[in-house]
């Protein structure tokens, strides 16, 4: 998967999570960048892109991933590429 | 709405969360308000997330009141003001293993492990306790998940420093407890975290990283069970089923395969399968569920079946057979008249997916569970819980004869020449009081679960009316008819309260089983008896329109009150004035003193 490709379908989870379809994510998206990206609604932002993807994180990976780019990093990590 | 339906894919719904909330909310349909507040030992974000979207489906439209992280002990048991201000409904405590304080360790005797049994036990109970007293309302109690760690490997069960055991044994002494305890239910998370496998259920990253107790994959399935038993406690729980025949109580097709062609029975293990689902739905209806059949067959072939030797299920266990060649949804709604219940309170069973499209689109609110494999038919039935029990009365368990009796008065209407003659032939005997204590589960039970016949729509709980029947400016009736072909039990209960000197009704319903009676009539009267004891001098009456009670809307012009005025919604407010001498409205019902 690429880059771009890991991107279109992250920010698919993310219009869907918080029900905003005007949403596109970058590398530096952080959560203030987003209405409802709250501490409680993460959790359920990375279930769902856990399940998105077909993958899980550890804890460790959980609490070090500063932006959308690191997680797109620990994704492709995660399938190989 | 189809995806918050049992079988449903919990990612999708949680996933989705926000936008199937956004349509629930467009939704034109009516639902109860209720409060509910959840106190929880644990965080309970996403659990009341998903809990609002199952109830909103089922009718009810919650707000809830969420503690502090954790705070579950400190808000039941210390005052609270914000807790008192929000008056809760329906209390929900979210506890799980993770909140057991005393946990046994290795070195404990025996007296050391009973001890700690004890306090925790005696946490709980003060909990239970101090919510009942303050609130007086139904709370809902989690038990506990096993232990996903055992110390003793597979002795943790045995030994009694084992937590294993300890957990067990709590499990046990929380349900002997509840069993005794009336508005006390349980929520059977050790059930739960097993058919969802512990582990799964427990993986710690959701407690380490965000103190969920469970995995959020897991909450879809938790927060479905937990408003099975909302909804049952608040009165909108499934009354029937209609069934298919032809490969889903037995194998293959009666009209081509015949009696003997059918696979039903010990003898082959599909054979068996069949079996097992009929036993099932025997059992649901010895708690009270009725069951019909809507099939497509000549009826002579589906008699043939079900009076086949090894049917566990015979034509007398069935309140209505339709077995024609009709659309399935128009002998469906007509079993639902027949009867006298809404078409939306039956659950239909039927193993073809067109047939369930046809009856599901025909009739909205109707629920037709997604049956794939045979095996698994009584499953998807069972942990549907569309019969959710919260309380079973002994009206609960003659249920089924009461609808029976109902269809057998409707065939002998025809005999009479006036329907007052008919009326008569029934030597109707009617029982009218005051609210006692032995009868308040099954009037609670009323008015949750009456909506055509109900001016006002209110709904109390057990303990609401408890405290309502000892008002002394409150005046409680209910009424038990009683006819030459059974016993109805309560069918009516009406309550109004004294301002200086008239009657405001709060409440007046009546279940539709007995419409067309005159019990209406038999209750009028005697109202107007009680008021003249109690020196009243009018009675207002009040209608509030809902989507269900059209059928009452003139219903107080029927019984002499006048009308003050009308709104534009369809609410209206009536006036009786009590005459010196009150004609009886009654003359066929004899009202025993």
């Amino acid at each position: 998967m690429s880059r771009e490709e890991a991107f279109l379908k992250i920010n698919e989870v993310f219009r869907d999570t918080f029900d905003d379809e005007s949403i596109t994510v970058s590398d530096a998206t952080v959560a203030s960048d987003i209405d409802g990206w709250n501490s409680l609604a993460h959790v359920g932002l990375l279930v769902n892109v856990e399940e998105c993807f077909g993958i899980r994180f550890s804890m460790g990976e959980a609490s070090t991933m500063k932006n959308v780019g690191e997680m797109v990093d620990v994704i492709l990590k995660k399938l190989g590429n | 709405m189809k995806a918050l339906e049992y079988p449903f894919d919990a990612s999708y719904v949680r996933m989705k969360k926000r936008s199937i909330k956004r349509e629930l909310l467009a939704e034109n349909t009516q639902r109860i308000p209720k409060k509910i507040a959840v106190l929880g030992g644990s965080t309970t974000a996403e659990i009341i997330d998903v809990l609002e979207l199952f109830l909103l489906n089922a009718g009810i439209e919650p707000s809830f009141y969420e503690s502090e992280y954790g705070q579950f002990y400190e808000d039941a048991v210390f005052p609270n003001e914000k807790l008192s201000a929000f008056a809760p409904d329906l209390i929900y405590v979210h506890t799980s293993c993770r909140n057991v304080k005393n946990l046994p360790t290795a070195g404990d005797d025996e007296a050391t492990v009973e001890e700690k049994l004890s306090d925790e036990m005696q946490r709980f109970q003060t909990v239970w306790d101090s919510l009942r007293e303050k609130y007086h309302c139904p709370v809902i109690q989690n038990n506990f998940e096993l232990p996903s760690l055992r110390l003793f490997g597979n002795q943790d069960g045995v030994f009694l420093q084992g937590e294993t055991a300890f957990v067990r044994e709590l499990n046990r002494r929380f349900a002997e407890h509840i069993r005794k305890t009336e508005g006390l239910y349980l929520h059977d998370l050790e059930y739960l975290s097993a058919r969802y496998g512990l582990d799964a259920f427990s993986d710690p990253f959701y407690w380490h990283m965000y103190k969920y107790c469970m995995s959020l994959q897991a909450i879809p399935e938790f927060a479905y069970s937990l408003s099975c038993i909302i909804k049952s406690i608040f009165g909108k729980n499934k009354k029937g089923l209609v069934l298919d025949l032809d490969n889903t109580l037995w194998g293959g097709v009666i009209g081509d395969d015949g009696v003997g062609g059918i696979e039903l029975g010990q003898e082959t293990s599909m054979g068996q399968v069949y079996a097992e689902f009929q036993s099932y739905l025997k059992r649901q209806k010895q708690i009270g569920v009725f069951l019909t059949v809507d099939s497509k067959n000549e009826e002579e072939n589906a008699l043939a079946g079900l009076n086949a030797p090894y049917s566990i299920l015979k034509p007398e266990d069935f309140l209505m057979i339709k077995a024609n060649w009709e659309p399935k949804d128009r002998n469906l709604q007509e079993i639902a008249n027949a009867i006298g219940v809404l078409p939306e309170s039956l659950v239909f069973v039927d193993d073809n997916p067109a047939e369930r499209a046809i009856v599901t689109d025909q009739l909205p609110g109707v629920l037709a569970p997604e049956l794939e494999k045979v095996e698994h038919f009584a499953r998807t039935i069972d942990h549907a819980g569309y019969f959710e029990v919260t309380t079973l009365s002994e009206d609960d368990k003659k249920r089924n004869e009461m609808y029976r009796e109902n269809l057998q008065r409707a065939a002998s209407i025809s005999k009479f020449a006036t329907y007052e003659e008919y009326l008569t032939s029934l030597e109707m005997t009617a029982q009218i009081r005051p609210f006692s204590e032995e009868y308040l589960a099954r009037i609670a039970q009323l008015t949750n679960k009456s909506n055509q016949f109900n001016m006002t729509t209110r709904r109390y709980t057990q303990e609401a009316l408890a405290a309502l029947a000892l008002d002394p400016s409150v005046l409680t009736l209910y009424g038990a008819l009683k006819d030459r072909f059974g016993d109805n039990g309560i069918v009516s209960v009406l309550m109004g309260h004294a301002e200086e000197n008239t009657l405001h009704l709060d409440l007046w319903l009546m279940s539709c089983r007995v419409l067309k009676r005159d019990m209406e009539c038999a209750m009028m009267d005697a109202l107007v008896e009680e008021c003249k004891k109690c020196g009243l001098s009018g009675i207002h009456g009040y209608y509030y329109k809902t989507e269900k009670n059209g059928m009452v809307k003139d219903f107080f012009a029927e019984r002499g009150f006048a009308l003050l005025k009308r709104e534009e919604n369809g609410d209206s407010e009536w006036f009786f004035e009590i005459p010196k001498e009150y004609n009886k409205q009654n003359r066929v019902i004899e009202v025993l003193s």
